[in-house]
């Protein structure tokens, strides 16, 4: 029978959350790798029961699991994540430069037509390619050529968060990294340009219309449409609708264009979501009340969802991995908190119920619509 | 034979309980001993040293008869009673809380 399972990272571990095709009766099982953070874990497309995690912790550094069995077990592979050739340095916070150091993996974003294929965004800024399941890695450090050395960490550090594959050129990759804006590659991770133009930084960077050096928090692509891109920024909504070459501002009616998620329903390309938060200080909703807001004009006009969700006195986050959209008829809706909490909206976003409240802290969310 | 005790989530990640014995030829050093340790366990690549530098990650400690070594040059040689595996070679997750 038709389902989904819904793949929660944690401060704590991981949550495996299934259920069938109505979406409201859930089995949760986890934690998975207790006791450890998992920012992320994502399903390969082409082969749902094969899934990978980032788990880390600060004592005992990075691991990489994979299982092949939806989640019932897993193995670890490998956690050696080896800059190519000497990587050089960045820009650091006192102004000097600082060498490239590995911290841990923020982002895996399965192949989508391999799954022994699957990329890795790491901290300090890279990307990273594993084509035996995980076994090994390999950096694509031409990204780093795109003026590597002007980047510098954020306050959540300097992390390659956003991974993009484009559905119909496997040569065309998008990738975001915090404080050094949105990059592509057009030839499979060879060489990259910074996709910045459009973008501005006006509280944050001396010039705000700089080529690189922008706080991109998250981009989403409906994959009928892999030129259209829309993008969460430190501040402000953005879209593209040519594969990032320029970006305008969509933020429209918002109450806040901060935040960090960005999604887009998985029927309707036009239709997208974001959380706002109130502002870069103060990551929570505005006025207490957790809204969802939709737009179903591709940005601009957007309508607060708040069916089910609290109205008041709720002052959680959601990261910018942590909305996900499945692919059923009906299509569904899901985010996590940093209070615990994983909603779930089985009818794009109209009406809303919890999953579970009481989780550490969610860092991701993930879906898998299952056949 | 060298006994080693390792943290809860090392043992859990090795998918063993209790101390792990190995078998280390003089000299008995830090490096000599997790090296064994590593060979054996492969998995534990990187979550004690790190895989480049293989210098101790920040937050890891390592305790043996009563003193921490943590700062010993790897190459050092380990307390005699570690070598006769009277004592165990601690390995710890330093206290990191809040």
């Amino acid at each position: 029978m038709t389902g989904v399972r819904v793949l929660v990272g944690t401060r704590k571990g991981a949550f495996i959350l299934t259920a069938d095709g109505k979406r409201e009766q859930w089995e949760i099982s986890g934690p998975h790798f207790a006791g450890w953070e998992v920012y992320h874990l994502k399903g390969s497309p082409v082969d749902p029961n094969r899934l990978y995690a980032s788990q880390s912790t600060g004592w005992f550094g990075q691991l990489i699991q994979r299982s092949d069995d939806g989640g019932q077990t897993w193995e670890p592979v490998g956690n050696e994540f080896v800059y190519d050739g000497v990587p050089g340095t960045h820009q650091w916070y006192d102004g000097t430069q600082h060498p490239w150091e590995f911290k841990r993996v923020w982002h895996l974003e399965p192949s989508l037509t391999d799954p022994d294929t699957v990329y890795a965004g790491v901290e300090d800024a890279a990307l990273f390619r594993s084509r035996d399941g995980g076994k090994t890695w390999q950096e694509l450090p031409g990204l780093r050529h795109a003026k590597g050395h002007l980047w510098q960490p954020g306050a959540g550090g300097m992390c390659l968060h956003t991974i993009v594959l484009d559905p119909n050129d496997p040569n065309r990759i998008f990738v975001a990294i915090s404080a050094a804006g949105a990059f592509r590659t057009d030839d499979g991770g060879a060489t990259w340009q910074p996709i910045n133009r459009g973008l501005q930084s006006g509280y944050e960077l001396p010039d705000p219309s700089a080529e690189v050096g922008h706080c991109v928090h998250s981009i989403a692509m409906h994959p009928s449409r892999p030129d259209v891109l829309f993008m969460q920024k430190h501040w402000d909504v953005m879209r593209s609708d040519n594969a990032g070459e320029l970006w305008h501002e969509i933020s429209g009616n918002l109450p806040s264009d901060f935040g960090f998620p960005i999604a887009v329903h998985a029927h309707e390309p036009e239709t997208i979501y974001v959380v706002p938060i109130k502002s870069d200080s103060e990551h929570y909703p505005p006025d207490g009340k957790l809204r969802v807001y939709r737009s179903r004009t591709g940005g601009n006009e957007w309508e607060a969802l708040t069916n089910g969700l609290p109205q008041s006195d709720c002052y959680v986050n959601v990261l910018r991995d942590a909305v996900a959209v499945d692919s059923l008829a009906s299509c569904g809706i899901y985010f996590g908190t940093s209070g615990g909490q994983v909603y779930a909206s089985p009818d794009s976003g109209d009406t809303w119920t919890t999953i579970v409240r009481d989780l550490p802290a969610v860092l991701s969310v993930e879906v898998q619509t299952l056949p | 034979m060298i006994r080693v005790k390792l943290p809860t989530h090392l043992r859990t990640l090795a998918q063993v309980t209790g101390e792990v014995t190995l078998p280390v030829e003089d000299p008995v050093t830090q490096r000599a001993v997790l090296d064994a340790l590593e060979a054996r366990y492969p998995v534990l690549r990187g979550t004690i040293r790190d895989h480049g530098t293989q210098r101790r990650r920040a937050y890891v400690r390592f305790f043996a008869c009563g003193q921490d070594l943590s700062h010993e040059s790897p190459d050092a040689l380990l307390p005699a009673a570690i070598a006769t595996g009277a004592e165990p070679f601690l390995i710890v997750g330093a206290m990191a809380g809040g």
